[in-house]
């Protein structure tokens, strides 16, 4: 991501090696640069709760050097002192066994002091981290989080004995809430290196099944609605109805909040504010035609039109702002707030099957779902996903078979007016090519695909609080990445435009588009328009009077065929140029055998 | 018919326990198994299994953890019927 500031200088190499067992005021002298408190543990313990208890308003997330693992950092006061504080990737171990174990390895022995994050309804399993932790010679404190659920799941835990047995401080806290938080930054002072002998994995286990039977209690425990929920989605039967019905409302209510806000808030600021200034720009540019095209573009009927002008800065600017923000904004916090409650696992778990045929695992799913709302995010999160060879098929079968909002909207408004039947074909043919090429790719692409193994976590409420700092967080990197990306490329097109390479390209792709896909000649322009905008391009297609048969041909070759501007430079960003080239190269071809293929077929 | 079988975790059928006995696989998978609290000596409780050689939930303690099938038929457990 590059924006963050990033402090791993050259000195890591080196303080990596002395690392070892010191405590941390004498690791390095203070003046020479802030102390490090890490937060550490498992994945799903409310470590990024806590985080967000600590660190201030200034957040950033980076990615750690060379991978793809990315990470939160911010500041917190500790007594007159600031520190600063790192969400590092959730570990179950120190002896990595995937890239963010490895990072989390790294991270470590660069801190000066590791607050681990425990949960406290899972003490066996996450005191296995802390043992490695008190081995390491880290500094450690506990936060026992997650501390009200242990009442509810009838734990009982003696916080003094286990900090006795451990030997470091351990504080009960509800990161949610806020409850502990205080405690614990006061304790904080009290962590030091213990530093124990190094052991076998079985001997941890077995001082860990020693601590747990001495100070854990567990209790009968009752079913709460929540559980009973979970089972139900998990259970094949339920899970799968439980599941579109999930998928199905959240599609709703993105486009409901999306053109609601598009309508009622962007709109309205954009007509009020900007277009006076910008039919000002317009009037003074007057007599410089090549200026004028390139900044405010094509007026039509007099008058700027924000999504068909084509200026940078006139659909420069309204096409990331106008038309993608409020529905990533709204996608994101749908997103977040599935992701908060815990529902993601259990889909990945449901669509692992469907995923595994096309040489994934069932949390590609979620790269495919973000790309429904712009494929720039689902993009960006194939991160998530291990191999290089899952990311590369997750990211083309999103540049291919998944149309973002925006184009959605337009297939809708547009072929949905010939007639539902056409918007099903539509979808079914990108259904049908997303899953042909994805088997294809899996026996192609190289690589291997690890398997499947997660922790599914407890529902649990969800905290708006988070939410709002996870959602603010999501949309100043969308707004980061993708305005530059959307102001330049509608740059770059003009230019293109203005020298021709277009005419060009649309003489050279005529024969295919009129032969193959049976489309009129004055579709070519608006079909190659279509790297820049696929839903505008769509819009360009209305005019020309095509049959409900070419609409759809239309409609489906724009929605696989190149992706936008913006996908693409991500693409270029997250794979590199010959991956792009690949997949670009799949894309073409895909998208005029299926555009073909309706041609035959479809009458 | 009383007795001991050892079994696949992916062979359990939903709500069936029984004793981790062995994890066949490399050091990798054993490692990436065990930091998920699934090792010999636990007991666990199948949740459900999906259609078509799908993922296998197992609950461990206090938590659920997901197999792919390819892992799950790797686990060993020692099942009581």
């Amino acid at each position: 991501m590059g924006y963050g500031e990033e402090n791993h200088g050259e000195g890591g190499a080196v303080r990596r090696v002395v690392a070892k067992a010191v405590p941390w005021s004498r690791r390095r002298s203070p003046s020479e640069e802030k102390k490090m408190v890490l937060l550490m543990g498992n994945p799903n313990v409310g470590k990024s709760a806590v985080f967000s208890r600590l660190s201030g308003v200034h957040v950033i997330a980076s990615n750690y050097p060379g991978t793809t693992v990315g990470y939160t950092e911010g500041y917190m006061k500790l007594g007159d002192e600031k520190v600063k504080v790192i969400d590092v990737p959730g570990a179950y171990t120190l002896e990595p066994t995937c890239k963010a174990e490895e990072v989390a390895v790294e991270m470590m022995t660069k801190g000066d002091l590791v607050i681990n994050v425990v949960d406290a309804t899972n003490l066996e399993r996450n005191l296995y981290l802390t043992t490695q932790l008190i081995e390491a010679g880290v500094p450690v404190v506990v936060a026992l989080n997650i501390w009200d659920e242990t009442k509810h799941k009838g734990i009982a835990i003696d916080v003094r004995k286990l900090e006795e047995m451990l030997g470091i401080p351990v504080v009960p806290t509800v990161a949610v809430t806020g409850e502990g938080m205080a405690r614990l930054v006061h304790r904080l002072g009290e962590a030091r290196s213990v530093g124990t002998q190094r052991r076998t994995s079985s001997q941890r286990w077995a001082e860990v099944g020693r601590i747990v039977e001495n100070v854990q209690l567990i209790r009968h425990r009752h079913h709460t609605v929540l559980d009973r929920l979970a089972e139900a989605s998990i259970a094949p039967v339920s899970g799968m109805p439980i599941a579109l019905g999930v998928l199905f409302g959240c599609f709703q209510l993105v486009r409901f909040l999306g053109e609601g806000l598009i309508e009622y808030v962007i709109d309205p600021l954009f007509n009020a504010l900007y277009l006076p200034l910008m039919t000002r720009l317009s009037g003074l540019l007057g007599a410089e035609p090549v200026l004028h095209k390139i900044l405010i573009g094509e007026l039509i009927k007099g008058e700027i039109d924000w999504s068909q002008s084509m200026g940078a800065l006139t659909t420069g600017l309204y096409v990331p702002f106008g038309m993608v923000l409020p529905y990533v904004f709204s996608f994101y916090l749908v997103l977040s707030l599935l992701e908060d409650f815990g529902y993601l696992p259990r889909l990945a778990v449901l669509f692992d099957t469907v995923m595994h045929r096309i040489g994934l695992h069932g949390y590609a799913i979620v790269p495919m779902l973000l790309g429904f709302g712009c494929n720039v995010p689902g993009i960006l999160a194939t991160r998530i996903l291990e191999s290089r060879r899952e990311r590369f098929i997750t990211a083309t079968l999103i540049s291919i078979g998944i149309p973002c909002a925006a184009l959605q909207a337009m297939i809708f408004g547009l072929v949905g007016k010939r007639g539902v039947q056409w918007v099903v074909i539509v979808y079914l043919t990108l259904f049908v090519a997303w899953l042909s090429l994805g088997r294809i790719l899996n026996l192609l692409v190289k690589g291997f695909s690890p398997a499947l193994l997660m922790e599914i976590p407890p529902y649990r409420m969800v905290s708006l609080r988070l939410i709002a700092k996870k959602v603010s967080m999501r949309i100043r990197t969308f707004l980061y990445e993708a305005i530059p990306i959307v102001v330049f490329g509608v740059f770059v097109i003009n230019i293109l435009y203005i020298v021709k390479v277009f005419d060009v390209l649309a003489s050279l792709s005529s024969p295919v588009v009129i032969h193959v896909l049976g489309l009129p000649k004055e579709a070519v322009v608006p079909i190659v328009l279509g790297f820049l905008r696929k839903d505008v391009a769509l819009g360009f297609l209305s005019p020309l009077d095509l049959t409900p048969k070419q609409l759809v041909i239309g409609a489906t070759v724009l929605a696989m065929f190149f992706p936008c501007i913006a996908t693409f430079v991500v693409f270029i960003r997250e794979l590199g140029w010959s991956s792009m080239l690949k997949a670009a190269g799949i894309m073409v071809i895909v998208s005029i055998g299926f555009g073909g293929l309706q041609n035959l077929i479809l009458r | 018919m009383n007795g001991v079988v050892v079994l696949a975790l992916s062979d359990l059928s939903s709500g069936q326990s029984g004793v981790v006995v062995d994890v066949v696989g490399g050091f990798g998978m054993r490692r990436r198994v065990e930091a998920m609290g699934i090792r010999p000596g636990k007991s666990v409780t199948k949740v459900s299994g999906m259609f078509m050689r799908g993922p296998v939930v197992v609950r461990v303690d206090n938590m659920e953890v997901a197999i792919g099938w390819g892992m799950a038929r790797r686990i060993m457990v020692k099942v009581v019927r």
